[in-house]
């Protein structure tokens, strides 16, 4: 494996972790833009706008970007989050030319009126369809809670009214404003030749307009609360909780992390043996979320709804014992295990080092190999870890459920 | 394509060892399919097989439920267990170098699980509030029960049980499953990676070598009717499920079944993404897929959509089904012969991928189809083989089913 980077002359950043015993590449361009970077007027214009990017230019129609990318037999695909809206495509080596001029044009749609109209009604769809997904709902309107009044709490989707009512022209505002070279990372995992990547660069990337967009990135205080969303039919309760955790620049993010894992991992965790595997919940877990200048422990129960409050409790006191006496060796040891293999096993894909290698350089302009990755989970210590819950201790501050219930008391 | 290493060994009690040696990896997987499946729930216990898959790992042989998921954890195993229609199916990944160990591990895991009766409580209630959340997800909903109603019973049957059945289960029906579908002939282990087939053989002699076979179990077939139906849901879209006949893997035609959905469904080129999505804006998600049993096979459909636009979704989903036999494009044909090869080729970058492949392709085909007869296959496809097919096999006597807030009418000429 080797590390490369450059910065084209208009700008665009390009980074590539080449290794030529895979079998595939991978190339996603990743775009510094996403819902907190919108307005009222415009909410889910980014998601909106990731839907328009696959409608075509004055070079490709709608119709030849899906033929093509399925001529080569290309998985592909894009992403919109909060921060990044992401471009992808996992390829056969010999396929790279086409994939990567394709890819980089339709980063510049056309953007059609009769396009965006169409395209207008597959979002709507989209909305309708998380709306039947109660863990979805309940997860967006947490962002939104905890995060009100800071950008992170816009929604990505949008609501039906702002999508709606979103005029084509908005979004050619916003697309001209926010995909510019210093807002794009371009980086390549897998098997592909250097310079053959920066010969494609300057070809098909060589005009794109420089600059880039600012956005405020100043920690949320959030300052939480409760929410209950009824569904008189439904069965299952489902609750979001957040609380504060180290921003994507901060070093205590690989020791929240790790945390997450010996408290909340889906098996052989606190909450696990305490709540799942004795049959009180059906999920019980806890994350961990970075972003630009903030960041979330993320809790997800799932139960029956009687027995939400006692274990929102049971939630609380597991957090409270943690926050006061950490945790043992023991847990820490088993966990690094765990997370090692889960570093190995993704690297083995390239699809699975792009996201890596992208992330890292989006959020902080760095590189980090699978072995610098190793080397800071074998050095990781209890103290790491209480010097993490000192500054940013598990809580449950924000909560939002949906079910059947009407109300929640619960003690945290 | 890369030249693949497999090696097979049955041992005299009739398990079948799978290997494919992956020399470019660090890892290694492997996938137990043991023939204990849902089909074998006792007839009104439904979920057991569901419920078992649980309770195997609350303690096996020297260890306790909290020894074993330590020991597990440390060896770094991403694990998996769950009772699928043919197979309750034990799988994991993990460094290559802790293979061996974990695999002994899960040896007690198959032989001398606990099945501790004070953790049936536990194991229950799990069970049950998955179920309660799948019926707050209709979207997945759908495809179960549309399951149900076009195969015959016990195939069609949820392998997670439902409700009603799952409430007749004891930690004593539970024990009896195991008893009477635990056995090695037909259990299949498959192991992909970074290993070397004689150690691997080696520790599957020693582990399940002294395994007593004993008689396969049985169960009786009660046949479905083909019906179209609607389940009511206060949900914001109308989620559509569709059900037609087609092959098994193991059929000769099954690659031209598979193109014939490539066509529909491969893809976002393809016939119901291009005339249901992207022409008309009807839905955000919309797929086929071929779904196969050992003997038989449909075509599975979804589109998911909102209500007042529920009817026109469905007929112009209907359309593009019955249309497909009026002729199929070279182009379309391979676009689809496309994405196989570089499906087949990503394959060989994931040991999770090719372990569970093996396995099925042994439990399907008593053989291993290597990626590049696979991949012969399917290049050696023409368009009249493929429409050969959708003529034998044509999209009719559909199997309809809606959930949502209202019921939708079937307006297509069948013949």
């Amino acid at each position: 494996m080797k590390f490369h980077e450059q910065r084209t002359a208009n700008g665009l950043q390009l980074v590539a972790e080449l290794n030529p015993n895979v079998q595939s590449v991978g190339i996603g361009f990743f775009v510094r833009t996403g819902s907190r970077d919108e307005t009222t007027d415009v909410s889910g214009v980014s998601h909106f706008l990731e839907h328009m990017v696959f409608k075509g230019t004055e070079k490709y129609t709608a119709e030849d970007v899906n033929r093509i990318f399925d001529e080569v037999g290309a998985k592909y695909n894009a992403s919109t989050s909060e921060e990044i809206t992401l471009f992808y495509a996992a390829i056969l080596p010999e396929y790279l030319p086409q994939t990567f001029e394709l890819l980089a044009d339709i980063l510049y749609p056309s953007l059609r009126v009769e396009d965006f109209d169409m395209e207008k009604q597959v979002i709507l769809e989209e909305i309708g369809m998380y709306d039947d997904l109660p863990t979805f709902t309940a997860y967006e309107q947490a962002m939104q809670d905890h995060f009100a009044g800071h950008p992170l709490g816009r929604s990505i989707l949008g609501t039906t009214d702002s999508v709606g009512e979103l005029p084509a022209e908005k979004m050619q505002q916003y697309h001209a404003d926010h995909y510019k070279t210093g807002n794009i990372t371009l980086a390549v995992a897998g098997n592909a030749n250097w310079d053959e990547l920066l010969a494609l660069t300057e070809k098909h990337c060589g005009h794109w307009p420089s600059g880039s967009h600012e956005r405020p990135t100043d920690e949320a205080r959030p300052v939480g609360g409760v929410k209950v969303i009824t569904k008189p039919n439904s069965i299952q309760q489902h609750v979001m909780q957040m609380s504060p955790a180290p921003p994507a620049h901060n070093e205590l993010r690989f020791a929240s992390e790790l945390l997450s894992v010996i408290v909340g991992d889906d098996s052989g965790s606190r909450m696990f043996w305490d709540m799942v595997d004795t049959g009180l919940a059906e999920v019980c877990e806890l994350g961990y979320n970075e972003y630009d200048g903030s960041g979330t422990y993320l809790t997800y129960l799932g139960c029956d709804p009687d027995k939400t409050a006692e274990n929102l409790q049971r939630i609380h006191a597991i957090y409270e014992a943690v926050n006061r006496s950490g945790v043992t060796q023991t847990e820490l040891e088993q966990a690094k295990n765990k997370v090692t293999s889960r570093i190995v096993l993704r690297s083995e894909r390239p699809m699975g080092r792009l996201s890596s290698l992208g992330g890292n350089w989006v959020y902080r302009q760095e590189y980090r190999s699978v072995a610098d990755d190793l080397k800071v989970l074998k050095e990781m210590t209890l103290d790491d870890i209480h010097n993490l819950l000192e500054v940013y201790p598990l809580g449950q501050l924000t909560t939002v459920t949906i079910g059947p219930l009407e109300s929640l008391e619960f003690k945290a | 394509m890369n030249p693949q290493t497999i090696q097979t060994h049955r041992l005299p009690n009739g398990l079948t060892l799978v290997v494919e040696e992956m020399p470019n990896v660090q890892s290694a997987s492997f996938s137990i399919l043991v023939p204990a499946g849902s089909v074998y729930d006792p007839p009104g216990h439904n979920g057991t097989a569901s419920i078992l898959s649980d309770m195997l790992t609350r303690g096996a042989g020297e260890r306790d439920s909290k020894q074993l998921s330590m020991d597990l954890d440390n060896l770094g195993v991403q694990r998996h267990e769950s009772a699928s229609i043919n197979f309750i199916s034990i799988g994991g990944a993990t460094i290559a170098e802790n293979l061996p160990t974990a695999l002994r591990i899960y040896g007690d895991v198959i032989l001398k699980p606990h099945l501790p009766a004070d953790q049936f409580p536990a194991s229950m209630a799990g069970a049950e509030q998955a179920l309660r959340s799948l019926d707050d997800e209709p979207r997945q909903k759908v495809i179960l029960e549309l399951r149900r109603r076009c195969y015959d019973s016990p195939w069609g049957l949820p392998s997670e049980g439902d409700l009603e059945g799952l409430k007749s289960n004891t930690a004593d029906s539970v024990r009896a499953h195991h008893e009477r579908c635990f056995l090695p002939e037909g259990t299949i282990i498959g192991v992909a990676g970074k290993i070397s087939f004689a150690e691997i053989a080696e520790v599957v002699e020693e582990v399940f070598g002294e395994w007593q076979t004993k008689p396969a179990p049985t169960f009786e077939t009660v046949p479905h009717k083909t019906v179209q139906d609607h389940i009511h849901h206060d949900s914001t879209q109308t989620h559509i499920g569709i059900a037609y006949n087609s092959v098994p893997y193991k059929a000769d035609d099954y690659y031209a079944a598979w193109a014939a959905v490539g066509v529909l469904s491969g893809g976002m080129s393809s016939r119901l993404f291009t005339e249901v999505r992207e022409k008309r804006g009807l839905c955000y998600s919309v797929f086929a897929s071929l779904n196969s049993l050992p003997d038989e096979g449909r075509v599975l459909c979804y589109a998911g959509t909102t209500t007042e636009r529920a009817q026109e979704t469905l007929d112009v989903t209907l359309q593009e089904l019955v249309r497909l036999k009026d002729g199929i494009e070279d182009r379309e044909l391979d676009r689809c012969k496309a994405r196989a090869k570089s499906s087949l080729i990503m394959q060989q970058e994931s040991t999770g991928a090719r372990a569970s492949s093996i396995a099925r392709d042994w439990y399907h085909l008593g053989e291993i189809r290597t990626l590049e007869v696979v991949r012969e296959k399917i290049e050696s496809l023409t368009v009249p083989q493929v429409l050969e097919h959708v003529n034998n096999y044509p999209a009719r006597d559909f199997t309809i089913l809606t959930i949502g807030p209202e019921a939708l009418e079937v307006n297509v000429e069948v013949s």
